[in-house]
């Protein structure tokens, strides 16, 4: 059923997630007619923003509203598009893909996005029904499934992930408990202050916290019915949703016999160690790092997208990462260092409990290496900007937290 | 302000006297009918209208600090002094008064004190101001007598000031004299160990070593004889003594180098002074407090007095000594006699006047000999031979000197009274605390430098109960028993008895006699324009100048020996102190420490310093200053300045514990008195000093005025909506939970109150906004130095109007936002774009997503707002359409 005789270079992409999509989106940009392009899904649909799941989830978005390209976009672009068809096997020697039910799909190069999987804690009961992790547009389905009012849903993992899943079965009705095991929420983004701030705030929206709290067990024999804390404590629970973290997809990869460590390992050119085969997105590792925030994920989307266009000077470098919590009304923004890591590190804090407002910028030798803002986030990319140029905010430093439009005529002056 | 709704008056502030046009609602203008100003105000007096706020005022009677009727007082008061008297003799008790006074409050107090209870025991806050010139006019001119009129400083080829910082002092009369320089180029010699404002007119200034203005004045003299200046013809007439005051003259300065010497001024800029004077017959000299407040100043008054009489220059157009009072009623009440050294209305302590006037008042029982002056007064209480006082209507807890010793003494005190407009450091040492009506309340009259008697009018209500201090006085009177003699129900009333007592028995030989007044009807006392006296019965309008003919008296030249200060500076005492006003306060503050602007030209007690006298000992300029003598110490700000001579300091003499934590300066002034006048030498006390390195400074708004204590230095100034307090720490800041309760203890905010804080450790800097639903309660700035302190104009605009949501986020940063554009609430938190950026994109033809992200950035990051994108760019699209359509 395959064309075997292309008129132009095959490139095939495995994934239709978030960072391989961008990938071709930047080589459609620069070179449009290049290659014959294939991209092989897993899930079955187009591609949508993964990261409004949550928006999905909470009822404030719709389905089409987080769709990225319609396939009608495919078309268009003449890719050619297998949904719901999951890859199984690459053969590097044979540049081919094994594509499930479909047999072997030929290429001349190949783009592996396939992305990460929920991270799953070794549980008794981990099997029962009404236990999902949540990772995609399926999972997000059947939790808004097992949903409603008088239902009571248990998130195990207090990050950002786990949050919003809270929320989102919150605005569903449900009464929602987040299991946590560490003292404060979001601790990898949030100090002490914000992590508490959020919890109050998200506590006065009806949502229940166990922090510094081990889960043992999901308990249940025909279906989830609660989870049991290492302390013995039991919470019930119609629905268990699993949120500690993602681990990169790098099965298949391994299996083609490709470097691998805790991601796929690529260089600064995007490309694995088999120099036909590029791979970004959350299955990847770059330079010890693994990713999960849409920042890098783009800047890797645009070196892909631009080598595969043939430019053999674009050159990845990671950005500063930030990170935004997608609860409506409560507003997160993270970056860099969270503290002092040593007494050369310098701390500005301005707070306002009563508004509900904090922010935290950690600095170093003069310079922005860090940033926390609760509450009152519009400066976060302007913070993230001075970071990357490493720019000194000595002269402005007094007026720097509160915000671009004072601190700047400050630099100004 | 239309002409009907407006009253003629006088400013209460310095002895220019002022005439003001004043609206009961506080629109206050110059007169410009009135002949000290013609229209003119300064500063403060044009500020006056801000001083009538009722809120600090004392409105009721308290006794022991709990409310008390005003029956309930008077009746203590009487009880207590007729009691004292009883036990230990009249000269037991004393009355303390002010040059606040008007002259029928002054009046009524002297009768009292003198022909009543029957004690000299009355002395005046005028003591600390005009009693050199007193005593000095006394020797020279046989009584009181200020010879020449403001008109002679206009008329002056020469106009000589010395002692006198004319230009903050004395306003309007700088104003006058800076106008007649610009029009006919009058001559100005300023002599004064400061180079002051004053000196920006002066054509020679004479930076003279403190307390040597006697040598000077007699050089002077010596010069005028030895240059055959001197009148001899008109001193033949009515003058004796030349020969004696020009031998000790020639003994103490023997020469213009040996003047220039003495008195530390260049010998080229002595023998200039010298020609000056010399050739010039229109000749003023004004001096005032760096004369007067002198261990010697009666015999520099003396000095300055005689080279006017070796010259004759007196009683004619632009010429004369001319003192210069410091208070708007110090010469009302030397007419009267409210010193403890005079008598009444000019009349001494000998056995032909006490008799005069004991069958005027028809006296009981005399005072016979003068009273304790003010810093013997308080010294007496000290020991035990005072034993009840009434102060009235001054604050001698910080403006006499040894101000410590003399709050020792007021404790001391068995029984302590206090008539005032507002609290002060002393009314809080009171048993009785009465409140008195002030400035647009009171009604009487005033007497200003030039012996023009002037009316203080009424054109507002008084608030709560305060009273007129002469009816307090009567009232104590009265109860005491002598209901008949002071059954005064008008001013008025009290004004024509004491204009009666002038002429009383007169026939010429006091030249203080406005007999002409003492008939005066109600009206006319209501209507009564400015007129200068003498105003003999039967003469329609005053003298502008005495002497003015043959006087048919003798004036006396007076012999002047020279006597350094009284206390020189030493190797342990290394620098001389100096004391004095600034320009926009008044005494100690009560009255224009409330407005705000007129603490904008100096907010703070600051010791002025010459620089290379702050590096002698160590003093940095962000340092405070321990300032430290026998007698007291304080720590103030320091500001350096060329303009002061090297081994002398200045610091001003207005603040009190009231405003600042350095408090009254007088604390460390000593009192050594002049043997005649027995005022006392505040300008001269030696003193060391040391450095205090503040470890943190801070700005604290807040809306009382309450004093936040602690290990701290502060100063308070009002402003609009609550005030603003000046801090630094001599100790480090408190850390943790002290930390926690030293800042709420500092904001004394209310407990319903959000605390917002800002902390950059690292540089000690830290701030905190108290606030209350959208007002700014109070606010706090810590910093390590005084310089990254915010601009306070905008706190203080933020504690007068709403704090919006988003301005509260920006208020600890201290910078106005005013200008700073509001882009909306964010849409694209990845980029921080607003609504309202996102709109004006659209307007600006913005149609797609993409279009928005290239012009905005916004939604190319993680695009979880391209859903909000798509909203606006629909929500836009459709409000325009309908247009279209």
């Amino acid at each position: 059923m395959f064309d075997h005789r292309p008129s132009r270079e095959r490139l095939v992409v495995v994934g239709n997630g978030m960072a391989a999509m961008r990938a071709v989106e930047e080589l459609l940009a620069r070179a449009p007619r290049r290659y014959d392009i294939t991209v092989v899904g897993a899930e079955p649909h187009g591609n949508y923003n993964r990261i409004l799941l949550s928006s999905l989830l909470a009822g404030e978005k719709t389905a089409d509203e987080i769709a990225i390209n319609g396939r009608n976009w495919y078309a268009e672009h003449g890719i050619r598009l297998l949904a719901g068809n999951p890859v199984t096997s690459i053969d590097p020697l044979a540049k081919s893909v094994t594509v499930e039910g479909l047999g072997a799909l030929p290429y001349d190069t190949l783009l592996l996005g396939t992305g990460s999987r929920p991270l799953v804690p070794p549980l008794p009961g981990l099997g029962l029904p009404g236990v999902r992790a949540f990772r995609d547009i399926a999972d997000t389905e059947a939790m808004i499934a097992a949903a409603g009012p008088d239902r009571r849903a248990v998130v195990i993992g207090g990050g950002l992930l786990g949050l919003e899943a809270a929320w989102g079965l919150k605005r569903r009705g449900m009464e929602v408990t987040v299991v946590h095991l560490m003292p404060t929420l979001m601790e990898r983004q949030l100090d002490q202050t914000a992590g508490e701030l959020l919890q109050s705030a998200l506590s006065s929206r009806g949502i229940d916290f166990v922090t510094s709290a081990e889960t043992e067990e999901i308990l249940g024999s025909e279906r989830a019915e609660g989870v049991r804390l290492a302390d013995g404590r039991t919470i019930a629970a119609d629905l268990v949703v699993l949120a500690i973290g993602i681990r990169p997809n790098i099965e298949m990869a391994k299996a083609a016999g490709l470097y691998v460590n805790r991601g796929i390992l690529v260089g600064d050119d995007m490309r694995t160690s088999d120099p036909g085969i590029y791979a970004v997105g959350e299955c990847i590792e770059h330079n010890g790092q693994v990713f999960g925030l849409v920042a890098p994920i783009w800047e890797q989307a645009r070196v892909c997208g631009a080598r595969l266009a043939g430019d053999p000077d674009a050159v990845y470098v990671p950005p500063p990462v930030f990170t935004s919590l997608k609860i409506t009304g409560i507003d997160v923004f993270s970056a860099g260092s969270l503290a002092a890591t040593d007494e050369a590190d310098e701390e500005l804090t301005l707070h306002d409990p009563g508004r509900g407002i904090y922010k935290k910028l950690v600095l170093r030798q003069e310079r922005i290496v860090g940033s926390v803002l609760y509450g009152h986030v519009a400066d976060g990319p302007w913070y993230v900007d001075l970071m990357r140029r490493k720019a000194d905010v000595s002269a402005a430093r007094d007026r720097l937290i509160f915000g671009r439009a004072l601190a700047e005529r400050q630099f100004a002056s | 302000m239309s002409d009907r709704s407006l009253t003629r008056t006088t400013c209460p502030y310095c002895g220019v006297g002022c005439g003001v046009l004043a609206s009961s609602d506080g629109g206050v203008a110059g007169d410009r009918d009135h002949p000290a100003n013609r229209g003119r105000l300064c500063s403060k007096g044009a500020a006056l209208g801000e001083t009538l706020v009722d809120a600090d005022r004392l409105t009721h009677p308290e006794i022991d600090g709990r409310r008390a009727g005003w029956d309930e007082a008077l009746d203590l008061i009487a009880r207590q002094f007729s009691r004292t008297i009883a036990e230990h003799g009249p000269d037991s008790v004393a009355f303390y008064v002010s040059g606040q006074f008007l002259t029928e409050d002054y009046y009524v107090a002297n009768k009292l004190m003198k022909g009543f209870i029957g004690s000299g025991n009355i002395d005046t806050n005028s003591r600390l101001c005009m009693a050199s010139s007193v005593a000095g006019h006394v020797r020279a001119f046989g009584e009181d007598l200020v010879p020449a009129c403001y008109d002679d400083l206009e008329a002056a080829e020469l106009v000589v000031l010395t002692g006198s910082n004319l230009a903050w002092c004395h306003p309007v009369l700088y104003q006058r004299l800076a106008a007649a320089k610009e029009t006919h180029g009058t001559r100005i010699v300023v002599i004064d160990p400061r180079r002051t404002a004053t000196c920006e007119i002066a054509d020679l200034h004479l930076a003279v070593r403190p307390g040597t203005d006697v040598v000077l004045f007699a050089g002077l003299l010596a010069h005028l004889e030895a240059k055959g200046a001197c009148d001899r013809s008109w001193m033949a007439g009515q003058t004796r003594g030349f020969d004696e005051a020009l031998d000790a003259a020639r003994k103490i300065a023997r020469s213009i180098a040996e003047v220039a010497s003495i008195t530390d001024v260049p010998l080229d800029d002595v023998a200039r002074f010298f020609a000056w004077f010399t050739t010039t017959e229109r000749t003023v000299t004004c001096y005032s407090q760096g004369v007067n407040q002198s261990s010697a100043g009666t015999d520099k008054v003396n000095a300055i007095l005689n080279c006017h009489l070796a010259t004759g220059r007196l009683g004619r157009p632009g010429m004369g000594p001319l003192s210069l009072t410091g208070q708007p009623n110090a010469m009302g009440g030397r007419e009267v006699g409210g010193l403890a050294n005079q008598l009444a209305a000019h009349m001494a302590f000998n056995d032909a006047d006490i008799d005069r006037v004991r069958r005027f008042w028809n006296a009981p029982r005399m005072a016979s000999k003068p009273g304790l002056k003010a810093v013997d007064l308080f010294d007496a209480m000290l020991d035990g031979r005072i034993k009840a006082l009434w102060v009235l209507a001054t604050n001698p807890a910080d403006s006499m000197p040894r101000a410590g010793r003399v709050r020792d003494a007021l404790r001391a005190c068995p029984f302590v009274a206090v008539s005032d407009c507002w609290p002060t450091d002393t009314s809080r040492l009171a048993h009785v605390v009465l409140p008195a009506m002030g400035w647009g309340e009171k009604d009487g009259t005033v007497t200003n430098s030039e012996r023009c008697i002037s009316r203080q009018r009424r054109f507002r209500d008084a608030p709560g109960e305060a009273r007129a201090d002469w009816w307090m006085m009567a009232e104590v009177a009265r109860r005491m028993g002598w209901a008949q003699d002071f059954a005064y129900t008008t001013s008025a009333e009290i004004f024509r008895e004491h204009a009666a007592l002038s002429a009383f028995e007169n026939d010429g030989r006091r030249l203080f006699d406005i007999g002409a007044l003492a008939d005066l009807g109600d009206e006319a006392y209501d209507q009564l324009q400015p007129v200068q006296w003498p105003l003999r019965r039967g003469e329609s309008s005053g003298a502008a100048r005495l002497f003015d003919g043959p006087s048919g008296r003798s004036l006396s030249f007076v012999a002047t020996p020279y006597r350094p200060v009284a206390v020189p500076a030493s190797n342990e005492w290394p620098l001389v102190l100096n004391t004095g006003r600034i320009r926009d306060q008044w005494h100690t503050m009560t009255r224009t420490g409330v407005v705000a602007r007129l603490m904008t030209h100096r907010r703070e007690p600051a010791l002025e310093i010459h620089p290379l006298d702050a590096q002698r000992f160590g003093i940095a300029e962000t340092d405070l200053v321990r300032i430290e003598s026998p007698h007291g110490t304080t720590v103030t700000p320091m500001r350096l300045s060329t303009d002061q001579r090297r081994g002398e300091i200045f610091v001003p003499m207005h603040w009190s514990d009231a405003h600042s934590s350095a408090g009254p300066v007088d604390r460390i002034v000593g009192a050594a008195a002049d043997p005649v006048s027995g005022q006392p030498e505040l300008k001269a006390t030696p003193v060391r000093i040391e450095p205090v390195t503040p470890l943190w400074r801070a700005l604290l708004l807040r809306a009382d005025a309450a004093l936040p204590d602690g290990d701290h230095y502060w100063s308070r100034v009002p402003v609009e909506g609550g005030h603003a307090f000046d801090l630094a720490g001599l100790d480090v800041l408190p850390e943790g939970d002290a930390s926690r309760a030293w800042v709420q203890r500092l904001l004394g905010a209310s407990p319903q109150a959000e605390l917002v804080v800002y902390a950059d450790p690292a540089r000690a800097t830290f701030r905190y906004a108290a606030i209350v639903g959208d007002r700014l309660e109070a606010c706090l700035f810590v910093a390590r130095e005084a310089s990254a302190l915010p601009d306070r104009t905008v706190l203080i605009a933020a504690l007068n109007a709403p704090v919006t949501p988003e301005a509260r986020l920006l208020l600890l940063s201290g910078c106005a936002t005013s200008d700073m554009t509001d882009t909306g609430p964010v849409v694209c938190s990845c980029f921080g774009v607003g609504r309202d950026a996102v709109c004006g994109a659209i307007g600006r033809g913005a149609s797609t997503v993409t279009a928005i992200g290239q012009a905005l950035r916004a939604g190319t990051n993680c695009g979880s707002c391209i859903p909000e994108l798509k909203s606006l760019l629909r929500e836009l699209r459709a409000a325009k359409e309908p247009a279209n359509a």
